[in-house]
């Protein structure tokens, strides 16, 4: 089994946020798997973990939930994006990319330019 | 803003916990299903499936947990668990709830009543306007550090002084008021003009003393306390310029008093009136009858006053040599000389109180300690189960405080009752001039200490157990019968306390004993004079009827021959001052013959009627007593004491010697006749002075106090002795009827002897009770956590007898070390409170023993008893017990 790796810190949410906007309202289960194929199954997560995250993105207002029936019929919570959920979510990614970018530019080399 | 309403979210969480928790539980259910669900399908059998799903949703109840600390505020949510769990367990065990709650209850209550009594006589404020600038002001002499003003002295220093606003004086006075044919007594208040204006006291009704009101001669007026305006006027207002009688003389009412207006140095006064210099007393400079206070300029202090006064008094010495040699000044801070001998009595009330409260907190933190360790088991449990420390801390914090908590409010109840109880236990005459009994109340200082001594406790109670938690591995409790290091450290820690208590307590008992045999020692005193069967009573004439010394002498007569026919009487006498009083009323003499150095030769002087020594049952010593008939027309004679005859004539006869005034003016020559055995004229506690007797007949005055030796019990003679003499002249006043045994009983020093000895007595029992119980616990603990090691020695062979000895031995040590720690603290507590102590000295050897032996005796008792539970133990199951 090729090793996987842990979700970084705080990365979880904007995953969660992402997930749902991609997929429309989706309960935690779906979620959970959602992001875990979306990994391309290289992100080992801890589906307990997910959450509490939920209930945090929920009380902070970025998204809300209502209960309802999966495909299968089994009751679950059904999760949605908020209006401040989607500014959230475009705004994490801004910083997101922003990070990864100045990163990047770390990782490659730029010795020859100080 | 995003955080706000997730904290908003948060704490709205606190209430809907339950619907929150299901909720979760439902959706982790549906996510559990739906993941088997999928499994299944992907080919797993139900078990795999199962297994798979419930991994890769981690710990279920780790999940849970972090969901809900996620959902409120786990802190507070912590909190209300902790305190509903608190509650519980103090109502769990009742008995150890209440005998903490109560002991700590004791101790505060005792500590905020005695505090709230400190605060009313020592810290607040005397009730006049700005209080700190009033001095009490007098002269000083010899034998008195401080002594009356005379009223030609008062006059000068009030000339002379630059230090003060106003230099005021008063002084005490009777009256009978009403109808002649039915006055009542009431006390009464001579006082120089500006006094009022002084204290900064204004009338409600009417106005004060004009200045210059108080010169002789000026018509007689009076102001009236609010309490006489309520008694015999109704509050009418239109008392004002009303005549009314004082002692068959009118004086017109011009002002009342406010309600609230006290002063302790004559707290019952019912009339006060302009001070009208008169009598042969206020003509002469070395007649002293006066106190003075006064208000200190702006800037002054009492030392610069002092110094001022004392320079004014020696011009004064150097101005008048007969009359001012050694007569020096005084200025002392009002409040200081109002409050006098109650100040050390009430700080010493104050460090009993404040031992007390040692003993009872260290009780309760040991009886928390012994508990704590009895739950090491539950804590070790709840640790594994993963209780962080800080959590099981905070579960003994908690558990800590709300006992402090319920002790607390206790002990407030408690000191609140008894502040109210206090002025009915004290005489109403004493409470007059000790106004801070009634006063002491729940001011915002009390109210601080309170709160103080509240959060002190409740800290204490937090920490003692935590710290007994963090002194061991909490794990090591789940070892069975582990007797680790950390054991014998808490075992350690409790002897301690357990030494400090009984140390504490053998410093209250000791003072208790030393207290309690002062007043033994003050009540036995040798008085002189035999004071059972003595009725007594002043007898007071009116001025207008009764100036003349011819007619005071025939009342006197008058009334000793128609009180002596009563029956059951068996003889009567009259003197000026009444014995077991008070060291004053004294006078100069000089000795006939023998140099002079101008030195002041004072003498208690009393004018006693021919048969005063044989109705007291005094002894003569030498010579003869007086005769009735040793009037004025005879020539003077005199009787003095022995220790008068000891000072001024060592290895002599001084029968037939002569001594007078101090200018020897013809008319004071009197003839020694007779030496009496001393009588204690001062009070109790006070040493016997040099005292010369004069016959009444030749040194007679318009009031006297009556004495009659009864066959039987004096208290019912007072009635019928009053009512003879009211049938003499209705218009004579009498007052302070009371037998010679109550007087004594009542005294102002015994009194103070008393309380003392009441009130440090019952800090003492306590202090003994609690500490007794301390023992008790740890020795009972320490037998108890031994008991498997007791079944070995035991299982081994050792006897009964040696088990006794083991327990016995360690309660013996800790005894021990207690008492000799607490008997250097009685010698030194005992050395800061000698003036209360009377005829025994602060380290008596009997006493100290005396304690020592009672509280090892209860030691011992206390530790009996666990060491017999010891002794008892079957080896065999106190070794399957393990």
């Amino acid at each position: 089994m090729p090793d996987k790796t842990d979700v970084w810190q705080g990365t979880l949410a904007l995953m969660v946020l992402k997930t749902i906007e991609a997929m429309g309202p989706l309960h935690g289960y779906g979620i959970a798997r959602r992001i875990e194929q979306t990994s391309g199954n290289q992100l080992s997560l801890n589906y307990g973990t997910l959450y509490p995250s939920l209930l945090k993105l929920e009380q902070e207002g970025s998204i809300s939930s209502e209960w309802g029936v999966s495909e299968n019929n089994r009751k679950a919570k059904f999760y949605k994006l908020t209006r401040a959920g989607r500014k959230q979510l475009e705004k994490e990614t801004r910083n997101w990319e922003q990070t990864t970018a100045i990163l990047a530019r770390f990782l490659t080399g730029s010795e020859g330019s100080v | 803003m995003k955080r706000l309403r997730a904290w908003a979210w948060r704490l709205a969480g606190l209430f809907s916990k339950g619907r929150r928790e299901r909720e979760l539980a439902n959706e982790l259910n549906g996510h559990l299903e739906m993941h088997i669900d999928d499994n299944l399908r992907a080919g797993m059998t139900p078990e795999q499936a199962r297994r798979e799903a419930l991994l890769k949703l981690g710990g279920l109840e780790q999940a849970k947990e972090a969901y809900r600390e996620r959902g409120t505020v786990p802190f507070l949510d912590n909190l209300t668990q902790d305190l509903r769990f608190a509650a519980r367990q103090v109502a769990k065990n009742p008995g150890f709830s209440l005998t903490a709650i109560l002991v700590l209850a004791l101790g505060l209550g005792a500590s905020l009543a005695t505090f709230a009594l400190v605060d009313a006589a020592l810290i607040k404020p005397l009730p006049y306007q700005d209080p700190n600038r009033l001095v009490s002001v007098d002269e000083s002499s010899g034998m008195f550090p401080r002594s009356n003003l005379s009223y030609l002295d008062y006059l000068d220093w009030k000339r002379f002084n630059k230090v003060f606003q106003s230099l005021e004086v008063y002084t005490a006075t009777g009256y009978m008021f009403g109808a002649p044919s039915s006055p009542v007594p009431v006390r009464g208040t001579r006082v120089s003009d500006g006094f009022f204006r002084t204290l900064g006291i204004v009338p409600i009704l009417g106005r004060d003393f004009y200045a210059g009101e108080d010169l002789p001669g000026k018509p007689n007026t009076v102001i009236l306390s609010y309490g006489a305006w309520q008694k015999y006027f109704g509050e009418r207002k239109d008392v004002i310029g009303k005549t009314i009688l004082l002692s068959e003389a009118p004086y017109t009412v011009i002002g009342v008093l406010p309600r609230e207006f006290q002063f302790a140095p004559r707290g019952n006064a019912a009339v006060w009136v302009p001070l009208h210099a008169s009598g042969h007393c206020e003509s002469q400079r070395s007649c002293h009858n006066l106190y003075g206070i006064a208000r200190l300029k702006d800037g002054v202090t009492i030392p610069a006053a002092l110094a001022e006064m004392k320079s004014i008094a020696a011009q004064l010495e150097k101005q008048y040599p007969s009359s001012n040699r050694g007569q020096g000044a005084s200025v002392i801070r009002l409040s200081e000389a109002i409050t006098g001998d109650i100040r050390l009595i009430l700080l010493m009330l104050l460090g009993g109180a404040g031992l007390l409260l040692v003993i009872a907190t260290v009780n309760v933190a040991s009886l928390l300690l012994v508990r704590s360790e009895s739950r090491k088991r539950e804590m070790a449990v709840r640790s594994a189960l993963g209780g962080s420390k800080l959590r099981l801390l905070g579960q003994f914090a908690i558990e800590g405080a709300v006992l402090a908590m319920g002790g607390c409010f206790a002990g407030i109840f408690l000191a609140y009752w008894a502040l109210q109880a206090l002025p009915r236990l004290v005489p109403p005459e004493m409470l007059t001039t000790m106004p801070f009994l009634s006063d002491a109340g729940f001011t915002w200082r009390v109210c601080a200490f309170a709160a103080a001594l509240s959060i002190l406790a409740a800290a204490l109670f937090s920490i003692t157990p935590s710290l007994r938690v963090s002194l061991q591995a909490i794990r090591e409790g789940l070892a069975e019968g582990s007797r680790g290091s950390a054991g014998t450290t808490w075992r350690r820690l409790g002897a301690n306390l357990v030494v400090v208590e009984l140390a504490v307590a053998v410093v209250l008992l000791a003072g208790a004993g030393l207290l309690g045999k002062s007043l033994y020692r003050l009540l036995n005193v040798d008085l002189g004079f035999q004071p059972d069967h003595l009725a007594t009573l002043y007898v007071d004439m009116p001025a207008t009827r009764y100036a003349k010394a011819d007619k005071q002498i025939a009342l006197g007569r008058e009334v000793i021959q128609r009180v002596s026919n009563l029956p059951g009487v068996r003889s009567v006498a009259l003197t000026s001052l009444l014995p077991a009083y008070y060291n004053s009323n004294t006078d100069w003499i000089r000795f006939v013959g023998r140099p002079y150095s101008g030195k002041h030769n004072e003498v208690n002087q009393r004018d006693v009627s021919s048969g005063y020594f044989a109705t007291i049952g005094a002894n003569l010593l030498r010579g003869r007593f007086f005769t009735d008939a040793e009037d004025q027309s005879k020539h003077k004679v005199v009787v003095i004491n022995k220790a008068l005859a000891a000072k001024y004539f060592p290895g002599q006869n001084p029968v037939g010697q002569k001594i007078g005034g101090i200018t020897l003016a013809p008319d004071s020559i009197k003839e020694i006749i007779g030496v009496v055995d001393d009588i204690r004229e001062g009070s109790l506690d006070s040493d016997i002075w040099p005292a010369v007797y004069y016959p009444f007949n030749q040194s007679p005055d318009s009031g006297f106090s009556l004495v009659v030796r009864t066959k039987q019990s004096p208290e019912s003679m007072l009635v019928t002795v009053r009512a003879a003499i009211r049938k003499i002249d209705p218009g004579l006043g009498i007052a302070e009827e009371a037998t010679m045994a109550q007087r004594i009983h009542d005294s102002p020093s015994a009194y103070l002897h008393r309380s003392a000895a009441w009130i440090v007595s019952a800090f003492a029992a306590l202090a003994l009770l609690l500490s007794i119980v301390g023992l008790y616990g740890v020795v009972a603990y320490s037998a108890g956590q031994r008991t498997r090691e007791i079944g070995v020695r035991m299982a081994l062979g050792a006897q009964r007898g040696a088990v006794y000895r083991l327990i016995l031995r360690e309660a013996a040590r800790l005894a021990a070390i207690g008492i000799c720690i607490g008997l250097f603290g009685a010698v030194f507590a005992a050395s800061l409170m000698t003036r209360l102590l009377f005829g025994v000295r602060s380290w008596d050897v009997p006493t100290l023993i005396g304690v020592a032996i009672v509280l090892g005796i209860a030691s011992v008792a206390a530790s009996y008893v666990p060491a017999r539970r010891a002794a008892s133990i079957n080896p065999i199951e106190a070794l399957r017990s393990e």
